[in-house]
């Protein structure tokens, strides 16, 4: 344990080029698949708070079931979908960044469809009447609600980011984990526990922890809407 | 609408995500290579391709998963070259009319490993004997059983000897589904005897109490072939490029590349095109 | 009598009242007005005439239908009998426009400033215009200093009054207010009750439903009582506090007023 640790460190500390290349991946992937997942999945969840209509209840139901969808079948999926020999083979898009970004867009979509859902209703239940009284058309109002809930919205985009980055199957199937190509963090870490260098692994697992938590301690410290005194002055 | 908070958080946070993101897909010369987990962990490729692109200015990108899945890529058409250590398998492809051409370009053995005090008795230079020791004793031995050329080798050794495991499994006997290297770890775990090439062996780390107990048997001879996806079955192929690679690989520049690869002095690959 | 003739006789007798002095020009009227919501009578029988420049006040108890008469007059229920007829404003020559206040105003978690902009916004306001309308309705009601401030930081009676503002900044001929002061302390409900009575002096007509028969007698030019979804009384304010009250309205406000 205090090995990996210690190891942990060394890497850090050396900042050898291939890691830095790696964890750069691994964000750019990931914060891309993020960003896309959210504009799709933050309209989609206001939508299906507000969207009337027969079938809407087997929607949510379908939507809160592909919370489960393990990350192995997302790829298994998008690989299909890629392949030279499927559907779209023609945008020669297997094992490139473009594909893992697309898996791990697709498998982060139900997740913040579903919380932003459920975030939409709830305030909407407390003040969608009077929105809609000062003339707010049902979408707007949810959209406003997203807005009016905005830190809850970057709590549901940080769980959704951190599925992102700590998935490995379908990184694993679409990018083919190819040295200096498609290899991040989590496709490294598994190869490393295949192996059979297991401290090196925790190590790794270990980058990867630190590398969140400064993104998350980066956000805590982003200024609030607490205007500061002089502001509330101007 | 001026609610210039949002806009404006929004369009930065937008653009970071988008300038940081991918890169533009160069467009130079680049092939994908299908391989093996094996020869891949072994790092022999981190040895070859530099080689191979000074050469050539060509990019190997290798995807590494077991043989099966190596065949099942190129027969998609999600690779350009093939490289994997199953010649019957590899001849059925060519058969397919899935490639052109299978050529020999080197090969490395299979050991047995196992416990340091072989409560099996399996020490020496003869496999068949050892694997009937074993299949009689009550032994732990783990097998990769992912269709991998390990684990077609494996079987093969298992039907020479007479013993059909699918009615008649030795007692010990542990399927993990997994690559060479968890097989590795599962033995080392459990003091089992495992084959292994020993490549993987080399650089394997984590090995406790294991050792090789047979070694040099003619049957533990493990080829490597390398095959261009026909590109009359799938015409994106880079053939030209693909050919380029399966052309050095067994010139006397990358045979050469091969014999110069050793882990802690030891040679792991010894070229044979010529065979 | 009986208790509806009853009714019927103070009905007449307030009409003659009010006939007798020009009447103000009629905006929305109530003809035998009813609301149902499955198979609860919320209202019924309801003749009611809001008259330009008046400050109605609703009282009764709860549950008496109050909130279902103002979205009634809102225009955002529709009625299950009976009529509504809408009066073209003179000389603006259009429809009267109308904003509602509730109880509890919701406000989006922005500043002060952003809440109006945004009211502005969704009723179509061009930029501009939002702009100009936000910083006059800061200073009206006097919340100018506070613009920058997150809304949800504000006093309970600040929050009122800036619902208030962004009401008034809509320009609407009718305020509706449903109980705008039943959750606040004193101080901020004499802070409120300060506010609409300054609206009400620009020529705002206001419709306010009450528990407190004080506010009703403060601030309002009419009133008219609710008992079990029914108009049980409606009269000018002197009058109603000073004359004999049908007997649903007496016993309400007795109940509320038991030294009386």
């Amino acid at each position: 344990m205090s090995e990996s640790l210690a190891l942990a460190l060394q890497l850090i500390t050396q900042a050898d080029t291939q890691l830095l290349g790696i964890v750069s991946l691994s964000l750019r992937v990931s914060l891309t698949a993020c960003v896309l997942g959210a504009l799709l999945g933050l309209l989609a969840g206001a939508w299906l708070a507000v969207a009337r209509f027969p079938g809407h209840g087997l929607l949510v139901w379908l939507v809160n079931t592909l919370l489960a969808l393990p990350a192995v079948v997302v790829g298994l999926l998008v690989y299909l979908l890629l392949s030279r020999s499927g559907p779209l083979g023609s945008w020669g898009l297997l094992f490139t960044p473009t594909a893992m970004v697309f898996a791990q867009a697709i498998l982060v979509l139900p997740l913040i469809a579903a919380l932003s859902r459920r975030l939409v209703h709830d305030s909407l239940a407390q003040g969608g009447y009077q929105l809609r009284s000062l003339g707010a058309g049902a979408l707007t109002a949810a959209l406003l609600m997203l807005l009016h809930e905005r830190l809850a919205v970057v709590t549901v985009l940080l769980t959704a980011f951190g599925r992102a980055i700590a998935e490995v199957g379908a990184v694993m199937i679409v990018g083919g984990n190819i040295a200096g190509v498609t290899r991040v963090m989590t496709t490294t870490i598994a190869l490393e526990t295949s192996k059979g260098d297991l401290p090196l692994a925790l190590a790794l697992g270990a980058v990867l922890l630190g590398v969140v938590g400064l993104i998350n301690a980066a956000i805590a410290l982003l200024p609030t809407r607490e205007p500061a005194m002089s502001e509330a002055m101007a | 609408m001026d609610l210039n908070l949002i806009s404006r958080r929004a369009a930065l946070a937008l653009t970071l995500a988008f300038a940081t993101a991918l890169p533009a897909q160069a467009q130079d010369k680049a092939i994908v290579m299908a391989s093996t987990t094996s020869t891949e962990q072994s790092g022999l490729f981190a040895h070859l391709m530099p080689a191979f692109k000074s050469a050539t200015g060509i990019d190997v990108r290798v995807v590494a998963v077991g043989t099966g899945q190596a065949l099942d890529m190129a027969r998609r058409g999600d690779a350009d070259v093939v490289f994997v250590h199953d010649t019957a398998a590899e001849q059925k492809f060519v058969a397919e009319g899935l490639s052109v051409q299978r050529r020999n370009v080197m090969y490395n053995d299979f050991v047995l490993v196992g416990p340091a005090s072989d409560p099996a008795g399996t020490r020496g230079k003869d496999i068949a004997a050892a694997l009937k020791k074993l299949a009689g004793s009550n032994q732990a031995f783990v097998s990769r059983g992912d269709k991998s050329g390990t684990h077609a080798a494996e079987l093969r050794l298992w039907k020479k000897v007479g013993i059909d495991l699918a009615t008649a499994k030795p007692p010990g006997y542990k399927e993990c589904g997994c690559g060479m290297g968890p097989a590795l770890n599962i033995a080392s775990s459990s003091n089992a005897y495992v084959l292994t090439d020993r490549g993987t062996w080399l650089s394997f780390k984590n090995r406790g109490d294991l050792t090789i107990l047979v070694e040099g048997d003619k049957s533990l001879f493990n080829q490597y072939g390398v095959m261009v996806v026909n590109p009359a079955k799938h015409p994106h192929v880079k053939s030209a490029l693909a050919q380029q690679f399966a052309d050095w690989v067994v010139s006397p520049a990358g045979q050469a590349t091969i014999n110069g690869y050793t882990i802690g002095g030891q040679q792991l690959f010894f070229a044979n095109a010529g065979d | 009598m009986n208790a509806p003739e009853a009714h019927v006789a103070q009905v007449a007798r307030v009409a003659m009242a009010v006939a007798a002095a020009p009447p103000a020009p009629p905006l929305i009227s109530l003809h035998a007005a009813g609301m149902n919501f499955g198979h609860t009578v919320a209202l019924s029988g309801i003749d009611l005439t809001l008259r330009r420049g008046q400050r109605l006040a609703l009282i009764g108890p709860n549950g008496s239908g109050k909130t279902t008469l103002l979205r009634l007059l809102h225009g955002v229920l529709e009625s299950s009998s009976g009529e509504r007829s809408v009066s073209t404003l003179q000389p603006e020559g259009r429809a009267p426009r109308m904003a509602m206040l509730f109880q509890r105003p919701f406000l989006l978690n922005l500043s002060v400033r952003r809440n109006l902009l945004l009211a502005l916004w969704l009723a179509g306001v061009p930029s501009a215009e939002r702009r100009a309308r936000t910083d006059q309705a800061l200073r009206r009601i006097g919340l100018a200093d506070l613009a920058l401030r997150p809304a949800t930081t504000l006093s309970g009676g600040q929050q009122q009054r800036l619902a208030l503002a962004r009401a008034w900044s809509l320009q609407p001929d009718i305020l509706l207010l449903d109980e705008p002061t039943a959750s606040l302390d004193p101080g901020a409900k004499a802070e409120v009750e300060q506010a609409i009575e300054d609206l009400g002096r620009d020529g705002i007509t206001v419709v306010m439903s009450t528990h407190n028969l004080g506010q009703a007698k403060r601030l309002a030019t009419h009133v008219a009582c609710l008992v079990d979804g029914r108009l049980a009384a409606l009269a000018a304010t002197d009058d109603f506090f000073s004359q004999a009250l049908p007997p649903a309205a007496a016993a309400f406000i007795r109940g509320e007023n038991p030294w009386i």
